[in-house]
């Protein structure tokens, strides 16, 4: 479980994180909607250790992360995968270096037949076959993305974050990431974080959604409890327009 | 009209910003002494791998030899005909291979290598990782716990220390090889005479000079790559500022350790 409490994040003197609190309960995934720039990406990295807030609190399984040594730190992050926005493969490594790279530094006893048959089944889990020699450029968005999961997925994680995972591409590939979404929660029982501002992905995803802006949570509740509420913030975001309570950056 | 700025004026704003400069100057010193201690603490915590270590040393050292090879052997070239015109009716010419030995030897080969070294690989260093820093590559290798400064600095300052000194030695030979063949064929000093020479006149405290600074500078140029790299915001413009600042910085340091450690080595050590 993740418990994020009163986390506050100033960057370039504009508060972008103002006291978020924020639980995300096991098994669950849970999506982050909001308009650009209030801070949802940053929420992701300051819940990796990527970035450290100016105050709050964030605890993994109880365990505060917030100010922890980088060691200690390195130690929570391998029970996590990320998927950032432009899938961040290593562009001088092939697909199967690129998924093999966390095995290889925190699993050094390792056989390389025992990765390589990793590497072969997380691409077979995001629908990838016989690419593990090819390099992340020569690789389509959706592509680059699905090897991007595979590369989160190396390591058995109990935690996935989603850094914004259907931006960029076309409806059936974003589909095919949401599907992915689903089944990895439905069969590895994993707990998500998605970052989005794509409202069809947050409905097929997410089991709550969470509006941020201006670096609070605003409204949670289940996609139908979503779909229905009055809350003028919300509707305005899913009728996606430009007047009403949520001003554009 | 323009504001008549009264000198006052003038010497409080340029105190102010020489204050905002040595401010910016001390957090930099101050950064890249924290990259220089993670990579050390690091380091000892987990050697780096080998075959990064290697992989870098390819790409620093195997690389830069056509390089290397041509600019030494302009400037042992150089050297010959400028020390054969300098020696004209004053030194024997039997002395010119002497000090195209202990010139290039002592300063020649180590500065002008950690120079186009730093430009080639330093520059190279920091838009490789400028550009992983801008894609969010080295984020990534830090969500999957992976520690940057082990897995990207160390080995290619590993591989610079330890390449710049063999290529330093290499840039030697090459250059003693260049002033060999204007000397004979050019200035008019006969083949036994230049190597009568060399013979006479070389000294391992030489080598051991030039060897210690290649160390040094490649130390430099493998800091200043990464730290520029590390620093890089933003996109293309970004990348290209920090390629930039990479060679910039690492030619002055280049140079201003060089007379450092000149005067600690002829002036303390070796007196």
């Amino acid at each position: 479980m993740i418990e994020i409490r009163d986390l506050a994040r100033q960057l370039g003197g504009r508060r972008v994180l103002d006291g978020v609190d924020l639980d995300v309960q096991k098994g669950e995934t849970l999506v982050v909607l909001g308009p650009s720039g209030t801070g949802k990406s940053v929420l992701l990295k300051h819940i990796i250790g990527l970035m450290q807030p100016d105050r709050g609190s964030i605890k993994i399984d109880g365990e505060e992360i917030v100010g922890v040594r980088p060691n200690e730190m390195d130690r929570v992050r391998s029970r996590f995968g990320m998927l950032f926005q432009s899938a961040a493969l290593f562009d001088s490594m092939t697909v199967g270096e690129n998924i093999s790279l966390p095995m290889l530094e925190h699993d050094r006893a390792m056989s390389a037949d025992e990765r390589e048959r990793r590497v072969r089944e997380r691409l077979e889990w995001v629908g990838l076959k016989g690419v593990e020699n090819m390099k992340p450029a020569s690789l389509s968005g959706g592509m680059r993305k699905r090897v991007g999961l595979a590369r989160a997925l190396a390591l058995d994680p109990e935690y996935i974050l989603y850094d914004e995972p259907t931006t960029g591409l076309d409806p059936i590939m974003s589909d095919v990431i949401n599907q992915l979404i689903r089944d990895l929660q439905a069969q590895l029982g994993v707990t998500s974080v998605v970052v989005t501002h794509d409202i069809k992905s947050a409905n097929e995803v997410a089991d709550r959604i969470v509006l941020l802006y201006q670096g609070k949570v605003m409204f949670s509740g289940t996609p139908e409890e979503t779909a229905t509420t009055q809350d003028p913030m919300v509707r305005q975001f899913l009728a996606g327009s430009s007047r009403g309570p949520i001003q554009p950056v | 009209m323009a504001d008549v700025v009264g000198p006052d004026e003038v010497a409080a704003r340029s105190a102010r910003y020489l204050r905002a400069r040595t401010g910016d100057w001390l957090a930099e010193i101050g950064r890249i002494s924290m990259m220089i201690g993670e990579m050390l603490t690091t380091g000892v915590q987990r050697l780096p791998s080998l075959t990064l270590v290697v992989q870098q040393m390819a790409a620093i050292g195997v690389d830069s030899l056509w390089l290397v090879t041509v600019v030494s052997v302009f400037t042992g070239a150089v050297a010959a005909v400028q020390a054969a015109y300098q020696f004209t009716s004053v030194v024997p010419l039997k002395f010119l291979s002497a000090v195209i030995l202990r010139s290039v030897v002592i300063e020649l080969g180590p500065v002008l290598t950690a120079l186009v070294i730093g430009g080639r690989v330093g520059a190279s260093i920091a838009a490789e990782l400028g550009t992983m820093k801008v894609t969010e590559q080295i984020d990534a290798l830090r969500a999957m716990g992976i520690n940057p400064v082990r897995y990207l600095v160390a080995p290619r300052v590993i591989a610079a220390v330890v390449m710049l000194p063999i290529l330093t030695i290499y840039a030697d030979a090459i250059a003693i090889f260049g002033g060999w063949v204007v000397a004979t064929t050019s200035v008019g000093v006969p083949s036994p005479t230049y190597l009568q020479g060399l013979r006479e006149f070389f000294y391992l405290k030489d080598i051991f000079s030039g060897i210690l600074k290649a160390v040094f500078f490649g130390g430099i140029i493998g800091t200043m790559g990464c730290y520029s790299g590390f620093q890089t915001e933003g996109g293309a413009e970004g990348v290209g500022k920090a390629t930039t600042s990479a060679v910039v910085s690492s030619c002055v340091l280049v140079l201003v350790l060089d007379y450092i450690l000149a005067t600690v080595l002829f002036r303390v050590v070796f007196k």
